[in-house]
């Protein structure tokens, strides 16, 4: 313990509240773990356990979209530095585009896998015909944030030009409904959520094991280092828009099937959860993207049990400012990267 | 056939209703760019909550007037403390990272209080609007009419806006640009292009970025006055991110760190988007308005791409903070 007597020499008397927060900054996990099972615990009591584990399962379906939409926007972020403020029209996109094969004729099925791949070769048009020529240019950061600015709102209020701005039906039965424990599930709800799951666990194991994932978290983490252990880093940031693209068209599908109608806010209303989970999960960090995800999701449906409904999305704001102010790397984030 | 639908005609520049309403709403962004340019050209930081800002000072002065009963001037000061309070929340926490980390916070402090605006319908009348809080307004627009009818200028019901707005406007754009080449200001600048440096000479740059953020979140109040007066009733979309982005189309339009900029780019701005209402396209209002905001982001991406240095700015004030 030689390092505690060193830290008494800096700062002799540390108040309860400051040992504290550095607790929970040493120990972000565990901390984390106890802060869940403490609300869980009052909430439990309060609320009741059913309540309690159906407001569970609301949050992790919703934070299956959150995540999905989350890893690829921080996949972005570590590979580019663009921070890409037009992700949420990437949703939307891949919504709309369900809707409009479905409307050709398409069963649903087949319709949700165009809306994926058409979403993730608008995010490869986009590298090739916007983002690697400005970046040729060596822009500014302003400049690159005012790109993904002005570009979220080309994408959003074209799609709202094009199909209108009024609510569209998804297409997808969401009547029906499963009873599991004796915890509701709508029908639609349940099979896009196991999608959801399956695309998670493959992101995380293909990020893990395959040689493409090692690449893109090896650019995440330096370009330059990147390129002259010879990884061909064109290639991979096509690759990386390609998944956060598709991901995000993904997360946009599994959010609009079972809520059964969309509209051109969709992406936009979600984003914010999506950046909050992005940050609370360490920006850059993909795994943390996952898990940031979930945690909103979750925290967001939690809330509900004791406030208005209608407000929870303010909730994802609240742990937005909540880590920043604790540990603004996030989960699993390293602090090198964050201070200005 | 088609070319005569989609003929345009420039009568509408010869119309007075026209021009008043281009000069009213562009002091009001004008006043909104001021904060935008105080923020991102002078200080180096990326405010992308201005909306919020604006939706904050203008709620708090509608809420106290019609709510509780205050009087209208009382009422606009203590907008512009909840807008400034609230910069200084937003910034507290995330002015001390990374750009992006700022960014994204304010973009989604921005959205909450529109979100909050939308839902809290006992204290903001949520979709249905707020209004009742012009009548001190009312008071004072019949009077100017009077005095400008005095010089023997025909009356107007949004003459008498103008004629305040524009002072107001000038008034401010001067101030800020005075402000700017003050110690403090120069403090403001040094930060931006250095901000390392600045600290070394032991300036405490934290304080500083706060209170930039604070004027400019004062700034946005003021024109969302001049808004909430023009429209006479607040609405939740009337503080839609998108205002932000008006904001930084005038700023990167006039020129990075340029107050005369803001002035020039606020009217060009406001001009091309109020005569995009005169073509006459066959669609209808609902595409108009979504086609409105395709133009808004693609002027700003155009913009950012072609002319980065805008009309009076320098090129190398955005290129030096080229990506790490």
């Amino acid at each position: 313990m030689s390092e505690s007597s060193y830290a008494l020499d800096t700062d002799p008397r540390p108040g309860p509240l400051a040992a504290g927060v550095s607790v929970v900054r040493r120990h972000p996990l565990a901390a984390l773990g106890v802060v869940i099972a403490l609300v869980a615990l009052w909430l439990g009591i309060r609320e009741g356990w059913h309540e309690l584990a159906q407001a569970t399962l609301n949050g992790i379906v919703a934070g299956n979209y959150f995540a999905l939409g989350a890893v690829g926007l921080t996949l972005i972020f570590g590979v580019l530095r663009l921070v890409n403020f037009a992700h949420g029209e990437f949703l939307t996109f891949g919504a709309y585009m369900l809707i409009a094969a479905n409307a050709l004729g398409l069963p649903l099925v087949v319709s949700a896998v165009v809306g994926v791949v058409v979403t993730a070769g608008l995010a490869l048009s986009l590298e090739v015909v916007l983002w690697r020529p400005v970046r040729r240019k060596r822009v500014g950061e302003l400049q690159l944030l005012l790109l993904a600015l002005g570009l979220a709102y080309v994408m959003r209020y074209t799609i709202s030009f094009v199909a209108g701005p009024e609510d569209r039906a998804s297409g997808a039965d969401v009547t029906a409904g499963v009873t599991i424990l004796g915890l509701r599930i709508g029908r639609t709800e349940l099979i896009v959520t196991l999608v959801g799951l399956a695309a998670i666990a493959l992101v995380a194991i293909g990020l893990r094991y395959t040689s493409l994932g090692r690449q893109m978290r090896a650019l995440a983490d330096s370009i330059e280092l990147s390129e002259t252990t010879g990884i061909d880093t064109d290639r991979i940031v096509l690759v990386t828009w390609a998944i956060s693209g598709g991901l995000a068209g993904l997360a946009g599908i599994i959010y609009a099937l079972p809520a059964g109608t969309v509209n051109p806010q969709l992406g936009f209303t979600l984003i914010l959860s999506i950046f909050a989970a992005v940050v609370v999960g360490g920006i850059g960090n993909a795994y943390g993207a996952l898990a940031g995800g979930m945690l909103i999701g979750v925290a967001q449906e939690w809330s509900t049990l004791v406030i208005n409904p209608s407000m929870k999305v303010a909730v994802g704001f609240a742990v937005l400012i909540l880590v920043l102010l604790v540990r603004p790397q996030g989960l699993f984030g390293r602090a090198r990267s964050v201070e200005r | 056939m088609t070319a005569a639908v989609l003929a345009v005609t420039f009568e509408f520049l010869k119309n007075q209703d026209f021009w008043i309403n281009v000069g009213v709403l562009a002091t009001t962004y004008g006043v909104f760019a001021l904060g935008v340019q105080l923020n991102i050209g002078t200080t180096g930081i990326f405010n992308f909550g201005q909306a919020g800002f604006m939706a904050v000072g203008s709620y708090t002065m509608g809420i106290l007037v019609v709510k509780s009963g205050v009087s209208f001037w009382l009422a606009i000061l203590a907008g512009l403390g909840t807008a400034a309070a609230a910069a200084i929340l937003v910034g507290l926490p995330s002015l001390r990272l990374r750009a992006d980390y700022f960014a994204i916070s304010t973009l989604a402090f921005s959205e909450i209080v529109r979100y909050i605006a939308d839902n809290w319908d006992g204290l903001t009348g949520g979709n249905l609007g707020l209004f009742g809080y012009t009548d001190t307004w009312n008071d004072l627009s019949t009077e100017i009419d009077g005095w400008l009818g005095h010089l023997g200028i025909a009356p107007h019901f949004l003459l008498p806006l103008l004629v305040v707005n524009l002072a107001v406007f000038l008034v401010l754009a001067a101030f800020v640009a005075v402000l700017v080449r003050s110690p403090w200001g120069r403090v403001l600048n040094a930060i931006r292009e250095d901000e390392d440096a600045a600290r070394a000479l032991g300036k405490n740059t934290f304080a500083y970025k706060l209170q930039s953020l604070s004027i400019a979140a004062a700034l946005a109040a003021i024109a969302g006055y001049m808004l909430a007066i023009n429209i006479s009733i607040l609405s939740p979309a009337n503080f839609d991110p998108v205002i932000t982005a008006y904001g930084y189309v005038i700023v990167i339009l006039g020129g990075l760190g340029s107050y005369l900029g803001v002035v020039v780019g606020s009217f060009f701005l406001i001009f091309l988007l109020e005569s995009t209402r005169y073509l006459e396209l066959p669609l209808s209002d609902a595409r108009v308005a979504s086609l409105r905001f395709v133009i808004v982001g693609l002027v700003l991406m155009a913009l950012v791409i072609f002319r980065p240095q805008g009309l009076f700015g320098k090129r190398e004030e955005l290129t030096l903070r080229a990506r790490r």
